[in-house]
């Protein structure tokens, strides 16, 4: 069974995400703070992180950075009720390798896990969204690197697939592919997200916290 | 810029970059079409042999504007060029009642003249300068930017008002001046000074104290007023519904969209992303969603990449989408339904997708108006079109599409 620790500074939340996994994956313990985690983590060796976003003491993206450096096999999967763009793209790049949203329900969850622990990419709708936003529009000829600041058609129809509420395998149905290549697709999306240095994505994030 | 007559004909520009002092020389030569070392010459040969050379270079020069640069050194110092027609007939003007004054006999002196016109000049200009409206400055920024409004004056209108003060207290000292009226003046001016200065002396470290102060005390009461206002709202809002929330206990279906709405309400003043009015398709399918989502209870989940102002096609567009969430809730009750809006240069596509049982779309009956008209029929009297994919078992999924 996959195992997990859960990360999240809400004693609610952690015991109420603990009920909804239990009987679904291995919940090897859960921690409230920045610190307890890395502990936590280094010491249990889950297979993965379910971890909150928004967390005193630097968040999510601090775990992740902190936990990397004695553990960089380790996966991560972001889960939150910000649906802030720069919060999101920010610990996606920072390494997590998906992002729920915490209406999620406990199956779909632990499915989420499964296939972070088998080292897929989790896309929410929403994410599918900011992905898609973050990578429109064009940006000058001699700044492009196209394997890393462009999506292919096809990435972008899987993108947009996702956005419109289906699943992989329907996704796969429609667009007469494996479920494997649908799942390679979102794991290239997931790169391109995590190393591109497109200035779009930063003037983006940046744009989108003026507004706030 | 000034238009370019022949497109082949290279403008006249000055060309700092490649030019010995300001690129006068090489720019001619450009325009020409001749070495820039051949212009020098002629310049330098013409300076020394009678100075005509300097003064062309110099008047070229303040004239001709640089590459890539739209006005002349002259009307960047100049700025707006009605505020120094407005200063040149306020001498006019000026010049003008004094000769009359003179015709009609009313002279004092002829040492009147350039005071007065200095002044008049000075006047013309501050006077001008705060009634004149405020200039086109730098192009929009970013369109999401938001637009903060300056009380300063741009730095060329503070220059220009120094200038006409300049003038007005230059004509005021001539005046003193030329009557020999300034040696009994530069006494006591001298005694002014120096108590002024005393006076500086003594006070300034109590003035420190209170601007330090009042600008403490200012933050402070932001703070607390931000204060207030996040209290007052989290009272009108979140505490209500959770009081509502503690009363309905019983009623699950209640509660969550209670819930769901005090969220969807949270989210928007937290992000507090759109000004109320300014309407554009995001938030109009955000609204309907949020409509939808309260008459039926069941969750929608807008995504949206892209966005555009809301016009008479958007909005047809809008509301058939509307339509197409309120069929989803019928039919799938349970959720989850998904929006999915792109705004793209070329088109905008609306995508609602449920989970729901599906159904064979030619066993719809003629009569059943939801799809046919206010979807179908809706799309495609604004020149879109909508199309249906489902089938039983498959959910359902609404496509709707306008080119731009």
């Amino acid at each position: 069974m996959t195992s997990v620790v859960i990360v999240d500074d809400h004693q609610l939340f952690r015991s109420g995400v603990r009920a909804e996994l239990d009987g679904f994956v291995d919940v090897l313990g859960d921690a409230a703070t920045v610190e307890d985690a890395v502990r936590l983590v280094v010491e249990a060796e889950p297979d993965v992180v379910v971890l909150d976003v928004q967390m005193p003491g630097g968040g999510g993206v601090e775990v992740i950075r902190q936990v990397a450096e004695r553990r960089p096999a380790q996966r991560f999967l972001a889960l939150s009720v910000s649906d802030a763009p720069e919060d999101v793209i920010a610990v996606i790049r920072a390494g997590a390798r998906g992002y729920v949203t915490k209406t999620i329900s406990g199956p779909e969850l632990a499915d989420a896990v499964r296939r972070v622990a088998d080292g897929d990419a989790v896309f929410s709708p929403r994410l599918a969204g900011f992905v898609l936003d973050a990578f429109a529009g064009g940006i000058p000829e001699r700044e492009v690197d196209p394997q890393l600041d462009q999506l292919s058609a096809r990435e972008r129809e899987v993108l947009r697939h996702i956005a419109r509420g289906y699943l992989y395998k329907e996704i796969a149905q429609r667009l007469s592919i494996s479920t494997k290549t649908v799942e390679a697709h979102v794991s290239a999306v997931l790169r391109k997200l995590q190393l591109s240095n497109r200035h779009e994505l930063s003037r983006w994030a940046v744009e989108r916290r003026l507004i706030d | 810029m000034p238009p370019v007559s022949a497109p082949a004909a290279v403008p006249l520009r000055r060309d700092p970059e490649r030019g010995v002092i300001a690129g006068v020389a090489a720019g001619l030569a450009a325009r020409i079409g001749i070495d820039p070392v051949i212009v020098r010459v002629a310049f330098a040969a013409t300076s020394v042999v009678g100075g005509a050379g300097l003064a062309a270079y110099l008047l070229a020069w303040v004239l001709i504007p640089t590459e890539g640069d739209a006005k002349a050194p002259i009307e960047r110092i100049a700025g707006r060029q009605d505020t120094w027609m407005v200063v040149a007939g306020a001498v006019c003007l000026a010049l003008a009642a004094l000769l009359l004054l003179r015709e009609w006999g009313l002279w004092f002196s002829d040492q009147f003249v350039w005071p007065v016109i200095l002044a008049a000049a000075g006047g013309a200009l501050i006077w001008r300068q705060s009634t004149a409206p405020p200039e086109e400055g730098a192009p929009p920024r970013a369109t999401r930017a938001r637009s903060v409004p300056s009380l300063r004056l741009p730095a060329d209108a503070t220059g220009r008002a120094l200038v006409g003060a300049a003038l007005v207290v230059g004509g005021g000292l001539v005046f003193l001046w030329l009557n020999d009226a300034l040696q009994p003046a530069r006494d006591v001016l001298l005694a002014v000074v120096v108590v002024l200065i005393s006076l500086a002396l003594i006070l300034a470290p109590l003035w420190l104290r209170l601007v330090r102060g009042l600008t403490a005390e200012r933050a402070e009461r932001i703070r607390s007023q931000e204060r207030a206002e996040v209290a007052a709202h989290l009272h009108d809002s979140v505490l209500q519904t959770l009081a509502l929330m503690q009363k309905r206990v019983d009623d699950p279906r209640e509660v969550a969209a209670l819930a769901r709405r005090q969220e969807r309400e949270l989210r928007a003043w937290l992000n507090g992303r759109r000004a109320p009015g300014d309407a554009t398709v995001a938030s109009a399918l955000e609204a309907a969603a949020a409509e939808v989502e309260e008459a039926h209870g069941v969750p929608v989940e807008v995504v949206a990449v892209g966005d555009a102002p809301l016009d008479v096609r958007a909005e047809a567009l809008v509301a058939a989408a509307r339509e197409a969430l309120v069929n989803a809730a019928k039919f799938a009750p349970d959720g989850p339904v998904v929006l999915y809006a792109e705004v793209a240069p070329e088109r905008i596509e609306v995508f609602v997708r449920d989970r729901g049982p599906g159904f064979e779309p030619d066993d719809v009956p003629e009569d059943r108006r939801g799809v046919r008209e206010s979807i179908v029929g809706r799309m495609e009297r604004h020149g879109g079109r909508a199309v249906l994919h489902t089938a039983p078992g498959e959910g359902t999924e609404v496509e709707l599409v306008i080119e731009r």
